[in-house]
């Protein structure tokens, strides 16, 4: 159900937050600015966002956001490696991972994640909205990397971002 | 202490950029480049912005947040460009070391009737 004063309540915060964040002050002043803001903001487009996003379980995401971010200081070194070590030794392969996901803000969470981590990219994602191409730098087995994307990131996103 | 602090986060991030910078130069094909700029500069860009916001916390009065937000418009479109050019290059059939999937190619093939 839609309220028509407050159609994203996720979108307002956030907009507020990045708003005392630009000004970079926490005074009252630019608080109440951003919280107007931040009301104002989806209530004028309205139609560019006809889905109100629903997160079931914030701190699922938030364990969620301190693993890819761990991931990503992993993924640094062993790309910096890798690079170092020179072209020889990579093992680059496209893999395919069948998306449980359907919504389009949980499959874009779950192709921002992969992109930034452990030298993968995520390349393609077909029409039916089914499967995700991605990309591996150094890809020992297929197999595998398609099950830990599924284990480690795609999990906790439909926990998050599906409807029961 | 803390100028030794920084100045540490800062050739951190400045070597790890300079790796990724070196990644696009030194690997073989086109996917495999991409790696380079899109992981290794996200922790080099990460250590500059964090030094900056214990410099600028220290120096001035009050605490800097600027660079959080660096850091969220960073993750949020790097990724995104990323996609786009394997898109692309997926589209254009660019030379690979490796075959793309069946499945690119019937949905492309599919696309250009």
């Amino acid at each position: 159900m839609k309220h028509w004063l407050l159609p994203h309540p996720i979108l307002t915060p956030t907009l507020a937050i990045i708003w005392v964040l630009l000004v970079n002050s926490l005074s009252p002043g630019a608080i109440i600015l951003g919280l107007l803001l931040g009301w104002a903001i989806p209530l004028f487009t309205l139609r560019f966002w006809p889905d109100q996003v629903r997160l079931r379980k914030p701190l699922t995401l938030l364990r969620f956001i301190l693993v890819v971010l761990y991931d990503i200081l992993v993924a640094n070194l062993a790309v910096a490696w890798l690079i170092l070590r020179g072209p020889r030794h990579i093992e680059p392969a496209f893999v395919v991972v069948p998306l449980s996901l359907t919504t389009d803000i949980g499959i874009s969470f779950l192709a921002n994640t992969i992109s930034l981590t452990p030298g993968t990219v995520s390349s393609w994602l077909s029409p039916d909205r089914r499967s995700l191409v991605v990309q591996g730098i150094s890809v020992q087995d297929p197999d595998d990397l398609v099950k830990t994307i599924k284990r480690r990131y795609e999990a906790p996103l439909l926990e998050v971002f599906e409807p029961c | 202490m803390l100028e030794a602090a920084l100045s540490i986060l800062i050739v951190v991030g400045a070597i790890f950029t300079l790796i990724g910078s070196l990644g696009l130069a030194r690997m073989p094909d086109f996917y495999s480049r991409l790696h380079g700029p899109t992981k290794a500069t996200t922790l080099g860009v990460g250590s500059l912005l964090i030094a900056s916001m214990i410099y600028f916390s220290t120096q001035d009065d009050g605490i800097s947040f600027h660079e959080i937000l660096v850091t969220l418009f960073l993750f949020i479109t790097a990724p995104v460009s990323a996609h786009l050019l394997s898109k692309a290059a997926l589209h254009l059939r660019v030379k690979s070391l490796v075959a793309p999937p069946r499945e690119v190619e019937e949905a492309d093939a599919g696309e250009c009737k």
